[in-house]
């Protein structure tokens, strides 16, 4: 996503990238960085939480149209509102994906 | 407040992600200033949830990268920015798509946006947001050659001033 931020900015398209992993974005050299400490899959906020989905938007705007120079990243200093353990189990498919399926196996293969 | 970038990922995952610098020949800097004000800007939404039109799109390809975990579906869907959460899907294997499904402004906040054009914050949103399918570290060179030069088009024709990335 970072890289695809820098491939539209070339192209002359201002971009801002919202993520929860704003660290990845900084080193992957996205211009404009919102940092979110959220679960994945929810970039702006809680299901039906207005408010909360228009903090990260207003935000995420406010730097698209307001940075002063490439590498701006500002992180929203809002907390997820669910205990940690159920939100970290919750944004989790159900089955692994099929990468960290291989990657398991590819584990559990190399420890015996 | 410094976000945890990894608050949220399985600890074994980390290395997957950290320390690994800028993807091979995209170290510079790249800048394109955002001239005009807000209010009479027009923004462009893109997310990487793997939402299509349920009725009138494909999915995107799970099954391709069912059989084949290191590749990814590098195509695009065009997405009305009038679409209601009930004409829409998911097509994600690295997430749990049920809070996704339940609102679809958490990965691509149309309505939001809408909002913000009414109160004249925004100058206007366009017509036909972008979703693409997220997690493809692998393989980028479909996207580089084919995908982003056509949202590159897409979005100029629908006249952006800026666009808001956001991964799944």
């Amino acid at each position: 996503m970072p890289v695809l931020a820098r491939w539209i900015e070339a192209a002359g398209i201002p971009t801002v990238v919202v993520t929860m992993m704003p660290a990845v974005a900084d080193e992957r050299r996205a211009p404009r960085v919102v940092g979110v400490e959220f679960p994945f899959g929810h970039a702006f906020g809680m299901p039906h939480d207005k408010a909360m989905q228009r903090r990260v938007l207003e935000l995420a705007l406010r730097v698209l149209a307001g940075a002063a120079s490439f590498g701006t990243r500002v992180d929203l200093d809002v907390e997820w509102p669910l205990p940690l353990r159920e939100a970290y189990r919750a944004w989790q498919p159900k089955v692994p994906s099929p990468i960290v399926r291989k990657l398991l196996e590819a584990r559990a293969q190399a420890s015996t | 407040m410094v976000v945890d970038s990894y608050r949220f990922l399985p600890r074994s995952f980390r290395p997957f992600y950290e320390g690994r610098g800028p993807y091979p020949g995209e170290e510079s800097p790249v800048w394109a200033p955002f001239e005009k004000r807000l209010s009479a800007s027009r923004i462009a939404l893109l997310t990487s949830a793997g939402v299509y039109l349920k009725a009138s799109q494909a999915s995107f390809d799970v099954g391709g990268e069912q059989s084949n975990p290191e590749w990814g579906d590098p195509t695009w869907r065009s997405i009305p920015a009038t679409a209601r959460p009930d004409e829409m899907a998911v097509a994600h294997l690295h997430i749990n798509d049920e809070d996704v499904l339940a609102d679809p402004e958490i990965a691509l906040p149309m309505r939001g946006l809408a909002e913000l054009v009414k109160e004249g914050i925004v100058g206007g949103a366009v017509a036909h947001h972008v979703a693409v399918m997220g997690y493809q570290d692998r393989g980028l060179e479909d996207w580089r050659s084919t995908t982003a030069p056509e949202i590159v088009a897409h979005l100029r024709g629908q006249g952006a001033d800026g666009l808001i990335l956001a991964p799944a």
